[in-house]
């Protein structure tokens, strides 16, 4: 295995020391809860902007198709800030519990890190530009340039949360570190597409089951006004969730089978397995939903709901066991190097209390103007001899100088003055130099 | 630091980039939130008590405006703050979630609601059609006012703690950031500039919104100049309060204690330009109260600019009390504590890091592990060839000719007290001497050092770093 070649060298760094604001337990607890709410709210902003180009799309030769894109595009703008505040919670828990393991994969994909913030700002002012001028550009090339901004707003929205999952894959695994030279290498460490592919369908299956709820409401689907029945929205809708949560079984496996061993345990089967089952269950009735008469689609709806909350929450869980696992000995590790640390550290900090007299001796307290000032030659300011001549039974001179220098020599740097260190200390430092300064 | 180091070669320690996204953040933050929500809610109010759908529609349109900004700009460049500090002082950033772990939940509690309510707010205007959906939603806007500056009045807290620490070392609370002696000066200050420049930006977009309104523009210009005028005097007030009180912040932070001449520099040039930028908005205010029509919109940029030149300058005292410490008296901008010091000194840097390729110095390696020591203790702050560079810090002591390797490795024994903005240098003797030569040999080479994001992290690849203590 590649991986073993490289446990050798995984880097094993000191955490900080100080405690967690909150036990672990709970803050891990808080992370996945906490996660769970912003990827919801991040699948229905890049599942929904999808959904958005393609109907709008579909819109050029139907035109029912682009009133369904432009109701769907103003909850897009909403979800897309909720996902971005519901983030803060995670990142500040995943901070705490993953010190390490998270600030080194961000440092690792650094740029692409930092790319975010101006990829994210385009894309939410493209989203709003592309809402708000729906009514304005809504004929010929005019159109077509509308439908260019979701379209390139939809890609950004599908490459923010790529350079997430790189950077969440990547902390996963230390021991492959030192191979990775930058975002685009990072990509090559765990299993970082099909990560990506799985979160994709997720949010179009969510944003599907979403939809299906949101145009069942009379109120909307009267605002609406493009023809469509609630029936035949209902349908639509939940026709996406059955294909997207079909193709999970592709991507699930794929995911599952290319996790890389380190983090794999019974557990994980234990969790995955049930939620796939349930899974499934899920997509029989989405599939019975869609195909079967209208009289059926009126029910059933929230218990759709409760089943793909629950199959969440074992993905979202076991994602975390996952992690955990996965990351076990290298925690170990680092607390122990941890520890070891303090100790040492500790240790010697008893044995060498620090002495004042030591610092205090004249020639230790001159070595402050020594990087400066040569016996007899000029490093930054003149040599002490010069500074001796001027200066010769006058140390209360230098203190004044020393305190607040001026500026004297035309063609010397001006030199930073010395009152932090007191008139006491300077004077011991004068007296230093004039009793050792060459005549 | 014992984290892979981020590293852009010609920004140094990306206080450039840090400050670059906090400066706009809080450009767009004190006006467009904080100032403009209240009087976009009194104006809404207003007309509603009134009965002027002129002033209403006014209303609407600038908050479509602010809305926009600030949900996007705005939002994004207050996490952007966090990501670029997590990514340049993992260290500092992950200290303080740990300490202020309560007061940054708090934050962002405080964060989802303002979210909600400017969406909220803007969104569900034009269907607020009766005078009771009126009511209600003029009190959306007034918990959106309250929750923007809630946010502001919590972060300045996170700020002042970092300048001074106060009697945190034993307390270890938030309310001790609340009572540091800056913090009430520093949140007066910011609110008034908050109105005084708001009120200008609302003035700006009345000259779009009312080319044919020649009523509501008239209304929203006195209001207006009233509103910078009083905000003004408060702001002076503040002002001056932050100006007394500076020195004793400063003497509170040991290391710092002497007023160099940067910050007396500093102080001054606050004066100079707090009298400046007051005076432009006066002239403003005064004209808009007297010959309304005949101020120019390209009049109101002056005092815009003043004030972003005033603010700018008002952030950059943070980083004159700030400047060894992240965390004052506790750790260092280089990721060092304090305690650590001396012991790393006697041990080396080297022999505790993890991203480095040698653990100890040798004649053959001392260049290699020079560069590491120069990532670790320098590289926070300075650039190698760029902005803030060794090379030109050097150059300034020593000159263009030969430059003495004794002196500069007896310059970095003493740094922290020549320059007393520089923490101590937390390594040995053999560690000096090899950053000595790297910098020695990077001044004939310049070759440009790359951070851990580019050509990845340098490991050793004799010990195991887990051996290691
Ligand atoms: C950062 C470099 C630096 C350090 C450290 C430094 N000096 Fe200087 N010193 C200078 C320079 C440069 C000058 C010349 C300034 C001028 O003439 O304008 C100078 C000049 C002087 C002079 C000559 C003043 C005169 O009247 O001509 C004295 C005395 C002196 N330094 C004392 C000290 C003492 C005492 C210390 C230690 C506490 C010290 N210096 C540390 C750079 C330094
Ligand atoms: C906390 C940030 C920080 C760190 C860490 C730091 N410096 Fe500095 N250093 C500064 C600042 C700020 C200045 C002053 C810049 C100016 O005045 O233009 C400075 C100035 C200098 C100067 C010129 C001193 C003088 O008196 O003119 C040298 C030389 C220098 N630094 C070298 C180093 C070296 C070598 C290291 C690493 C061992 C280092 N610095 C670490 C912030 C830092």
């Amino acid at each position: 295995m590649t991986s073993m070649l490289f446990l050798a060298n995984t880097p094993v760094p000191r955490d900080l020391t100080l405690p967690l604001p909150l036990p672990e337990g709970l803050l891990k607890t808080l992370l996945v809860i906490f996660f769970l709410i912003h990827i919801l709210f991040v699948n229905l902003t890049v599942g929904g902007s999808l959904l958005v180009a393609i109907f709008e799309f579909l819109g050029f030769k139907n035109k029912k198709y682009d009133a369904l894109a432009l109701e769907l595009a103003k909850t897009v703008t909403v979800n897309k800030s909720l996902a971005v505040v519901m983030g803060i919670g995670p990142l500040l828990c995943i901070n705490l519990v993953y010190t390490v393991q998270w600030y080194g994969a961000n440092a690792l994909t650094g740029h692409a890190w930092l790319l975010i913030i101006p990829l994210i700002i385009t894309a939410f002012l493209l989203a709003y530009l592309h809402k708000y001028t729906w009514h304005h550009w809504e004929t010929g090339i005019a159109k077509r340039f509308h439908w260019g901004l979701v379209l390139t707003s939809t890609l950004l929205f599908l490459a923010i949360p790529f350079v997430f999952l790189a950077n969440v894959n990547l902390m996963h695994f230390p021991s492959e570190w030192e191979k990775v030279k930058g975002f685009f290498s990072s990509l090559k460490v765990g299993n970082v597409f099909p990560r990506y592919f799985h979160f994709l369908l997720a949010s179009v299956a969510l944003t599907g089951l979403a939809g299906a709820g949101w145009f069942w409401r009379r109120i909307v689907v009267d605002h609406l006004d493009n023809g469509m029945s609630r029936e035949e929205l209902r349908r639509l809708f939940y026709q996406i969730a059955a294909l997207a949560t079909g193709l999970q079984f592709i991507a699930g496996p794929l995911l599952l089978f290319t996790l890389p061993a380190v983090g794999v345990t019974p557990l994980l089967y234990k969790i995955i397995l049930p939620s796939a089952a349930l899974g499934l269950v899920l997509f029989i009735v989405l599939l019975k939903k869609a195909k079967g008469p209208d009289e059926n689609l009126g029910y059933g709806y929230i218990r759709l709901c409760v089943f793909f909350s629950v199959v969440v929450l074992g993905m979202g869980s076991g994602r975390h066991a996952y992690r955990e696992a996965s990351l076990a000995t290298h925690q170990q590790q680092v607390r122990e190097r941890t520890a070891d640390y303090q100790n040492a550290l500790t240790a010697w900090n008893e044995a060498n209390p620090p002495s004042e007299e030591a610092e205090e001796t004249p020639e230790q307290l001159f070595a402050t103007c020594a990087a400066c000032h040569a016996p007899d030659s000029k490093l930054v300011g003149p040599p002490l001899r010069e500074i001796a001549a001027i200066y010769a039974g006058n140390p209360d001179g230098i203190v004044t100088w020393a305190m607040a220098p001026g500026k004297k020599r035309p063609d010397f740097p001006p030199m930073p003055p010395f009152s932090h260190l007191g008139p006491d200390k300077l004077r011991v430092i004068a007296e230093y130099i004039l009793a050792t300064a060459p005549k | 630091m014992d984290f892979p180091p981020y590293y852009l070669d010609h920004i140094a320690g990306g206080r450039l980039i840090i400050g670059l996204i906090a400066c706009l953040h809080v450009l767009i933050n004190h006006p467009l939130a904080v100032g403009a929500y209240p009087l976009l809610t009194f104006m809404e109010w207003w007309a509603h008590k009134h009965n002027r759908p002129d002033i209403d529609r006014l209303a609407y349109r600038i908050t479509f405006v602010v809305f926009i900004v600030t949900t996007s700009v705005g939002a994004l460049t207050g996490v952007g703050i966090w990501l670029s500090t997590s990514l340049f002082a993992p260290f500092g950033i992950g200290s303080l979630l740990r300490i202020f772990f309560l007061g940054w939940f708090a934050e962002w509690l405080v964060f989802i609601s303002e979210v909600v309510l400017i969406m909220w707010w803007f969104l569900s205007w034009k269907k607020a059609d009766t005078p009771e959906k009126k009511r209600k939603h003029i009190k959306i806007g007034l918990a959106l006012s309250i929750m923007s500056w809630l946010t502001m009045a919590l972060i300045v807290a996170v700020l002042g703690f970092m300048m001074n620490t106060g009697d945190w070392s034993q307390s270890r609370a938030f309310l001790d950031a609340m009572t540091a002696p800056l913090y009430l000066p520093q949140l007066g200050f910011r609110t008034a500039f908050a109105f005084m420049t708001g009120a200008v930006f609302l003035w700006f977009c009345t000259y779009f919104f009312t080319k044919k309104d020649a009523a509501a523009r008239a209304w929203m210009v006195e209001r207006l100049s009233h509103v910078v005028l009083s905000s003004m005097m408060v702001l002076t007030f503040f002002g001056i309060w932050y100006w007394f009180r500076i020195p004793e912040a400063m003497r509170a932070n040991q290391s710092v204690a002497l007023l160099s001449m940067a910050f007396v520099q500093w102080k001054d040039k606050f004066a100079m330009l707090l009298g400046w930028t007051v005076g432009a908005f006066l002239l403003i205010a005064i004209g808009g109260l007297t010959v309304p029509r005949l101020i120019p919109r390209w009049a109101l940029l002056i005092p815009t600019f003043m004030g972003i030149w005033l603010l700018g300058h008002f952030e950059r005292a943070r980083e004159f009390m700030r400047k060894p410490w992240v965390i004052a008296e506790y750790l260092y901008s280089n990721g060092v504590r304090k305690d650590e010091v001396r012991f790393l000194q006697s041990e080396g840097m080297l022999a505790h890091a993890t991203y480095v390729k040698h653990h100890t110095v040798t004649p053959e390696n001392h260049i290699e592990a020079g560069k590491d020591v120069f990532m670790i203790s320098c590289s926070r702050c300075h650039s190698t060839t760029g902005i803030n560079s060794v090379l030109d810090k050097f150059t300034r002591m020593y000159g263009p000719g030969e430059w003495n390797a004794g002196g500069m490795v007896s310059f970095l024994g003493t740094m922290h007290k020549t320059s007393t903005f520089m923490p101590p240098f937390p390594g040995n003797l053999a560690e000096k001497e090899a950053l000595v030569s790297y910098i020695l040999d990077l001044r004939k080479t310049r070759e440009p050092l790359s951070g851990a994001q580019a050509t990845g992290i340098r490991l050793s690849d004799t010990t195991s770093a887990s051996s290691k203590p």
